[in-house]
């Protein structure tokens, strides 16, 4: 342990709980990775605190030794983003689990980071209300962790993501001081800093509270999964139903190695043999829905759909949706290693990429099971490997990079939802500019001139913030420079 | 008139840069001179316009159309304009993927033109006629849509913009999912061109409604509003808008209404707006055409323009201190958003009634902005009110500008 982490580890042990200050090896361990598993790093100091407060502490002393800092929530995220330090604490918010508050009449929830992202809705649910941002690991991921990564998830087609429901939160700054960003109430005056917090990937602060947006429940919901010969003719169908002006609340598509794995594990009853499915899902008030899926109907049967099965209770939709949801976990199944990606391509050019992607496949041998956000062209390719086998992971990493720089190519983005961390940092000069990675550097600097919170992570290359400039006062520079006389 | 007495090294950098002109007076910021005026054409001559008032220590405020020049208090000083009015392209517009990317001074109905001949809209309200992209970004304007899709602030899925430094910075993208890098847009959102120049934005698209309704009811209080808004917001009707426009010295007290828009499907409208109809009431009228002043400001140049803002629940209590201050309430009751226009009377009187109206907001979760008011109003009154994280704030503007050149003291805290 260097010396600046004793420190912390000293203030910790007088302020927390016993069993809240970690600093056994085996049980450090348990800590080493989030939902990114090969990569892996044991922290110096793991720190589970009850409350804000001791939470702020343990960051100010973190700041006042310059020992860097990583907040991890439930660890489920897919980029690495909580990936610890080791050398630095691991700040665990999963004891800050209080849903404070559930208003329906104000349309908020008020919430602790680590509340499971699932249980809000279902705390909001009797009040007619539900909170949209739905992650597929909504069932164990937390609010803290959306937060951090601005998450989104199949029904951010029609309803947006993380930060366009969040209206107000807690922010622990890198400097160890509780502030608040944002208020109940829209449109709070200042700079936006709560939309610049979130999906800062936890370098920018820890979130120790917030605001959340609640969504009336709607009156109707339609989920129809649909089966294609190919995943461009389902494609072609989904361009079709936007074009059609049909905002539906989710559109996602499985190619044939994807539904094959859906199916061998969670026996979800898509149709045999399809080369893609798409799982289209219609909410809103009765009439329009109705209306809408008599056009999404006779749009995917024009576009060759070879089966439509339309979700008749609440149990066939889970079921249908159980299908998408677990496709990760159920390549697990056909594959013993894999990479999940997460790239953006327009949608229109869906078809396109797809036959690119399944070129790359063919010619590098390395199979690829595509499962997506079709709506919104936000691609979640799993790139299959064997890690026991010589090369294969470095031949696997070559068919994810590609992938990447095809989404690069057509205008689109490295990451969706899963966001940056450490995993595609290095991709972020591919997207962005060196003046754009700069100037997004002006922002960190702002927040933690140090950089030790979750140094790393987001950015290729740690770059100092230099001098802090001085507040300035007195006459305006342009006159004391002879540039400019007062008028 | 020209008050700001530049050097001739400033003078001849900034016009080699590009088109310039000498300020008149009608160039004055909201009260403060102007010295000259720079016409750039693209972003980067805005980026050697820029390097060049970094060198001379030029103070720098952009203007697109101009109608929000009076928000905010005037800054301090305005060495160079940046009349954006030439940057006015519809660059992209990608109807597959829903996105059109415009030039800062375009005006909004332009885009919503162009997207518009394609069946589809930009939802951010023209809340000025003749209001441009980067106006409606730099001042965050909104207006009764809102309701549907948020503000501009949700629908920017990418910006351009040009620091102090004149460095050109991209963010976002083209894609309406990209969470790599910071959302450096959102912070230049209602930033009031205090962080940078912004030259291009690129937005979230929807489909244009089918049908559209309005779905009026005369009101008369607060109680009313409230009432009426619970019961839309908490229906299934999914409203595109929820607006009050309520009371004033110029009008009789009973003249007030409350209007619910409904888009969509022809069918489900008509289902929707009987559905509105008979929540609001007795007296209520469907209508094809939105109300006289819909999404437009209550004040007129000469009064006070406040944004009231508050969680729902305190509605009633909002729009009766606004009422009870003698002030025309217009806005979108639905997401608790709401504009007030003050009569100027005493500048003393005025302040206690923006604190008043201040305190009710902030009890209710909210805030109370003075957006414009006179100059003996300005001076003697706190526009904006209590605002968290200030220091931040100041610290991400000592990044961004550190020489303080961009609309000084324009914004919160006199960033």
């Amino acid at each position: 342990m260097t010396r600046g982490l004793d420190a912390v580890a000293d203030l910790a042990r007088r302020l927390l709980p016993a069993d809240a200050v970690i600093t056994d090896r085996a049980r450090l361990r348990t800590y080493e990775c989030d939902g990114l598993a090969h990569y892996r790093v044991t922290p110096g100091l793991v720190v589970v605190p009850p409350d804000a407060g001791s939470l702020a502490a343990v960051v100010a002393a973190c700041n006042e030794h310059r020992v860097p800092f990583v907040a991890r929530g439930s660890g489920t995220g897919l980029s690495g983003g909580a990936l610890p330090h080791a050398d630095g604490v691991l700040v665990v918010t999963s004891l800050l689990r209080s849903i404070r508050e559930v208003r329906p009449e104000d349309q908020r929830a008020v919430v602790e980071p680590g509340v499971i992202n699932l249980d809000v809705t279902r705390a909001a649910t009797p009040g007619g209300y539900y909170y949209a941002p739905d992650p597929s690991s909504q069932q164990i991921c937390s609010i803290g962790g959306n937060l951090a990564e601005n998450s989104g998830g199949a029904h951010c087609l029609k309803y947006g993501f993380t930060a366009n429901h969040v209206l107000s939160a807690e922010l622990v700054t890198p400097q160890g001081d509780i502030v608040r960003l944002g208020t109940d109430a829209p449109d709070a005056p200042g700079y936006d800093l709560l939309g610049a917090v979130i999906g800062s990937e936890g370098t920018l602060g820890v979130v120790t509270e917030a605001t959340l947006r609640l969504v009336r429940l709607p009156e109707a919901v339609r989920t129809v999964l649909v089966g294609f010969g190919s995943t461009d003719q389902a494609g072609h169908a989904t361009s079709a139903i936007i074009a059609a002006g049909i905002v539906p609340a989710a559109i996602e598509m499985m190619d044939a190695l994807a539904i094959e794995a859906a199916e061998a594990a969670v026996q979800c009853g898509y149709p045999d043999g399809a080369g893609a499915v798409l799982v289209i899902e219609l909410d809103g008030p009765q009439a329009e829905v109705e209306a809408e899926y008599a056009q999404v109907e006779r749009i995917c049967r024009e576009h060759g759909s070879t089966e439509q099965r339309l979700a008749t209770d609440p149990a066939d939709r889970a079921l249908i949706w159980k299908g998408r949801k677990s496709a990760f976990a159920a390549v697990g199944r056909i594959s013993p290693d894999y990479i999940v990606q997460d790239g953006v391509i327009p949608r229109t050019a869906l078809p396109e990429v797809l036959r690119a992607i399944d070129e790359v496949s063919r010619s590098s041998g390395v199979r690829v099971a595509n499962v997506f956000h079709a709506g919104d062209g936000n691609l979640h390719p799993l790139v299959l490997f064997d890690d026991a086998v010589h090369g294969a992971g470095e031949a696997a990493e070559e068919v994810s990079g590609a992938i990447l720089d095809l989404c690069i190519e057509h205008g689109g983005s490295i990451t969706g939802e899963h966001g940056v961390g450490v995993d595609k940092a290095k991709y972020m000069p591919r997207m962005y500019g060196e003046d754009d990675l700069d100037t997004m550097q002006l922002l960190r600097c702002a927040f933690d001139p140090d950089g030790i919170a979750n140094p790393g992570k987001v950015f290729p290359t740690p770059r100092l913030c230099g001098e802090v400039p001085g507040r300035r006062k007195g006459v305006h520079p342009a006159q004391a420079a002879g540039l400019a006389e007062v008028f | 008139m020209v008050a700001t007495a530049l050097g001739e090294a400033a003078r001849a950098a900034v016009g080699s840069a590009c088109e310039v002109r000498e300020a008149t007076g009608d160039d004055a910021v909201d009260g403060t001179p102007a010295g000259l005026v720079a016409r750039p054409a693209d972003t980067s001559e805005v980026a050697e316009v820029m390097r060049a008032s970094a060198a001379h220590g030029l103070s720098v405020v952009s203007r697109g159309a101009g109608t929000k020049l009076a928000w905010c208090p005037p800054p301090e000083s305005a060495d160079l304009v940046l009349d954006l009015t030439a940057m006015d392209r519809v660059l992209d517009h990608q109807a597959g993927d829903l996105i059109v990317e415009a030039e800062a001074g375009t005006p909004l109905a332009a885009v919503r033109s162009v997207v518009g001949e394609q069946g589809q809209r930009l939802v951010v309200d023209e809340t000025t006629p003749g209001a441009t992209v980067g106006g409606s970004l730099a001042a965050h304007a909104s207006g009764p849509e809102r309701m549907l899709a948020g503000t501009a602030r949700d629908l920017l899925i990418g910006m351009t913009v040009v620091r102090a430094d004149g460095v050109v910075a991209r963010s976002g993208g083209r894609v309406v999912k990209n969470v790599a890098g910071y959302d450096l847009g959102k912070l230049l959102v209602g930033s009031f061109g205090t962080l940078g120049v912004i030259t291009r934005a690129t937005f979230r698209l929807h489909p244009a409604a089918e049908t559209e309704r309005w779905v009026s009811v005369p009101v008369a209080d607060a109680d009313a509003v409230h009432r009426l808004t619970h019961a839309v917001v908490h229906a299934q009707v999914v409203p595109a808008a929820v607006e009050v426009d309520l009371g004033g010295p110029a009008r009789d007290a009973a003249s007030g209404s409350f209007t619910v828009q409904l888009g969509g499907r022809a069918t489900g409208v008509t289902r929707r707006a009987d559905a509105v109809a008979h929540l609001l009431g007795g007296g209520a009228e469907v209508a094809q055409n939105a109300p006289d002043g819909w999404g437009r400001y209550p004040w007129a140049p000469d009064e006070v323009g406040l944004k009231l803002t508050c969680v729902l629940s305190g509605l009633r209590d909002v729009v009766a201190a606004a009422a009870g201050a003698g002030a025309r309430v217009r806005g979108s009751a639905g997401s608790g958003v709401l504009y007030a226009a003050l009569p100027v009377t005493a500048a003393g009187g005025v302040v206690a009634a923006v604190d008043r109206l201040r305190a009710t907001c902030v009890a209710r979760g909210g805030s109370a902005v003075v957006l414009q008011a006179p100059p003996d109003v300005e001076r003697s009154c706190d526009p904006w009110g209590p605002v968290p994280a200030l220091d931040l704030m100041r610290r991400v503007k000592e990044r961004f500008d550190p020489d303080r050149r961009m609309a000084p003291g324009r914004f919160v805290g006199g960033i």
